[in-house]
């Protein structure tokens, strides 16, 4: 890039960054894309100067899984909406999974992922499948894939049921650094489930989905990472038991980690009949239709409070290094049919960050550790050493968060093509009103 | 008092007086099918559509009926027949619908919510004529006008529900309707097809074996088994189900000497009950069936003929 980044000089913000544990109040100054220097009083010349006394400036957010659809479903989103739906949320970064049409399981589709992100306003970080055309048989050309720009595999959606080749899929990623980020479930026990098993299935008669059948490949793909000594992801968390899977892996020293989405963290199967789940929804935004409302459908599915509580509980102790959005667009009239027949699915970007703040006010995470799962795990999970961190050095992508802005969800107004959220109507407080990429502000609310 | 819903989706949310309006309504409609001119005006120039998306012939025919009998024209439209095997979405059929102005639309229809998505999204009243394995609020109803000609409704009554729980309406309306009127309702299924949790429900026990759930109760209801389940790995072989589960003589003699037994039908006889059982004295069965005409007249009038409009 030969054109200039005007020198940006951010002064009285509380700068929160994890990776230097620090939290206060000072000036940054951002030059040639980069952090230049970090201080108290910063007198420098700057080409441009923001005055952010009562905001907050944070690394810029990562998103390890997001679906941008493009290529193959266009309609539900494109590289460009999703990157604007990003910095509009405050993601500067996001890993994008691999199930478009055709799927990202060569390089020639990873290269075409890039070619657009280049008029993108995020950095898009294209993740591959493990196996060609994610049909679990036979490993992709991930060596050619890494070399193209791949930053991990995963054939999330699915699982990869052949454990000797999810097997080989660890050992041989392992040779690139790259994580595999596992969408863990077992296929026979999902089987045609749309929920969760639980007492809203049981009432309601809505095929169930057990905890176990996430639960027992989490078991699996934690094993199989013990055995091999090699470092694995596991995607999307729902249950207790999975949890405890990843805590036990972890103190016994397996290299596993793990994310949990902030649909999981604020939502109960409950929502399936009841989308409010508790919350007073705004009046003139409130879904006509709260029970059966397909946006409370995902895979994993929403779980029990108990869940929600355990999830809550393992990302303040660290047990969940990362919040990701498994942000999944889908065109309003795919969701808007019977309950079992709608797909799977919610977008994220633009509401993740809210709520994450939302976990903060409630006294969950403190700024810090926020960041943390928001930005510095997720960089060290893909191996990102430019960012994560507002270090001296790193890529300038910062979020500018006004902690205080009360703001109401309306899809209407999301950049996402896409509407299918569970927190219409929420009342949020906290929200991005600067997104900077290497420097250039590139989302101003 | 009364009964004023634009829709009827489930038993799940009536509260006692509505259920009881209901069978009150129903009651004064069972006279109808005795006379020679089976026919009074209540609902004459209103349209009753029946959308059915599962094959289903006696609940269809017995709406049909219904709403001749109260004089509205019937239609009926199954799936095979309309534009839904084109691809058309539901909700595109039901607006086709809307535009011929119908009145009350009874639907059908094999997904959980079918008919609320449908009432949530157009003006007419919605009968919900079975969703999935969600409820089928009008068998309930009818079971329960069936009961009430034989039992007094109410605390101290105790009805078995015995089959394949987790995949029925039946069941799951039932569940809520007689626990709304505080009467004990045991349910009975092999582990495989009882759905976790249902034990939380007040009013509801669980049992594990047939003769545990008969032992002393005053109604028998049992469920039709489906062959598709075999498929599915839920029971190893009808022969098996029907010796665990099976109604046969010897069970109902667990059971209080006046207790009656239900079934919704389709019976497969041999299998979850033996014929000598559902052609006994203490069968109820075909009175269900006529009951089924009169709860639905009811249920049409109070949706279509008075109150809302």
């Amino acid at each position: 890039m030969s054109e200039t980044i005007p020198s940006l000089l951010l002064k009285n913000g509380r700068l929160i960054d994890a990776a230097q544990a620090l939290d206060g109040k000072f000036d940054i100054f951002l030059v040639d894309g980069k952090v230049s220097k970090i201080g108290i009083g910063l007198e420098v010349a700057a080409d441009r100067t923001l005055d952010l006394e009562g905001l907050w400036v944070l690394p810029g957010a990562i998103d390890l899984h997001v679906h941008l659809r493009e290529p193959g479903y266009e309609y539900k989103e494109t590289i460009l909406s999703g990157a604007q739906a990003a910095v509009a949320g405050g993601f500067t970064s996001i890993a994008c999974m691999a199930n478009t049409m055709p799927i990202n399981d060569n390089a020639a589709v990873t290269r075409f992922i890039l070619e657009q992100a280049r008029a993108a306003p995020a950095k898009v970080l294209p993740i591959a499948a493990i196996t060609r055309a994610m049909q679990g048989e036979v490993l992709v050309e991930m060596g050619d894939l890494v070399a193209a720009g791949a930053v991990a595999f995963s054939d999330d959606g699915k699982t990869v049921p052949d454990s000797k080749l999810l097997r080989h899929a660890l050992e041989y990623a392992s040779l690139f650094g790259k994580p595999l980020l596992c969408h863990c479930q077992d296929n026979a026990l999902f089987a045609d489930g749309v929920i969760h098993e639980g007492m809203i299935a049981a009432q309601h008669g809505l095929a169930g989905i057990p905890a176990l059948a996430e639960e027992i490949d989490i078991a699996r793909t934690i094993m199989l990472a013990e055995y091999l000594k090699v470092p694995v992801h596991i995607c999307h968390l729902s249950t207790r038991g999975g949890i405890a899977l990843v805590r036990q892996g972890k103190a016994r020293g397996v290299r596993v980690t793990a994310e949990a989405t902030p649909h999981h963290l604020f939502l109960s199967e409950e929502a399936v009949v009841d989308l409010a789940c508790g919350e007073t929804l705004d009046e003139d935004l409130k879904p006509a239709m709260l029970c059966y409302n397909t946006n409370s459908k995902m895979s994993p599915p929403l779980r029990t409070a108990a869940d929600v509580a355990a999830l809550r509980q393992a990302l303040a102790d660290g047990t969940i290094d990362a919040i990701a959005t498994d942000h999944a667009p889908h065109e309003a009239t795919e969701k808007a049919v019977e309950y079992d027949l709608a797909p799977f699915g919610v977008v994220g970007l633009e509401t993740a960050l809210a709520l994450a703040l939302r976990l903060v006010r409630e006294g969950v995470l403190t700024p810090l550790q926020l960041v943390a799962r928001m930005s510095q795990t997720p960089a060290a999970i893909l191996g990102l050493n430019d960012r994560g961190s507002l270090a001296t050095g790193m890529a300038a992508d910062l979020t500018i968060v006004d902690p205080e802005c009360e703001w109401v969800v309306d899809p209407e107004k999301f950049y996402s093509k896409a509407r299918n959220t569970p927190f219409t109507g929420w009342r949020l407080q906290g929200r991005v009103v600067r997104t900077i990429v290497d420097g250039r502000v590139v989302f101003s609310l | 008092m009364g009964f004023r819903r634009k829709d009827l989706l489930g038993t799940r949310d009536l509260s006692a007086d509505e259920i009881r309006t209901l069978l009150e309504s129903a009651e004064s409609f069972k006279e109808i099918a005795e006379r020679p001119l089976k026919k009074v005006p209540a609902l004459r120039g209103k349209t009753v559509v029946n959308l059915f998306f599962e094959p289903s012939t006696r609940t269809r025919t017995s709406f049909e009926i219904a709403a001749k009998r109260l004089s509205a024209d019937a239609v009926n439209i199954s799936a095979s027949t309309s534009s839904v095997v084109k691809g058309e979405s539901l909700l595109d059929t039901v607006d086709n619908l809307q535009a011929m102005a119908p009145d009350i639309i009874v639907v059908r229809h094999k997904s959980v919510g079918a008919a609320h998505l449908i009432a949530g999204h157009i003006g007419a009243s919605v009968v919900n004529a079975g969703d999935g394995a969600n409820e089928h609020p009008t068998q309930a109803l009818l079971d329960l006008l069936t009961i009430s000609a034989h039992k007094k409704l109410g605390p101290g009554l105790r009805v078995a529900i015995i089959g394949d729980i987790a995949h029925s309406r039946v069941a799951r309306s039932n569940i809520w309707a007689l626990t709304t009127l505080g009467i004990t309702v045991r349910v009975c299924a092999p582990p495989t097809m009882l759905p976790r949790g249902l034990e939380n429900i007040k009013g509801v026990e669980v049992c594990r074996r047939p003769e545990e759930a008969l032992d002393g109760v005053d109604v028998v209801m049992m469920l039709r088994i489906q062959l598709e389940r075999q498929d599915r790995l839920l029971f190893p072989s009808l022969r098996d189900y029907a010796a665990i589960f099976g109604l046969n003589r010897r069970r109902l003699a667990l059971a209080r000497p006046d207790a009656i037994v239900m079934h919704p039908g389709p019976m497969n006889r041999g299998v979850e009950i033996t014929s000598d059982v559902a052609d006994s004295e203490q069968a109820v069965i075909l009175s269900q069936v006529s009951n089924g005409v009169a709860l639905r007249m009811a249920v049409l009038f109070l949706l279509g003929g008075q109150g809302h409009e």
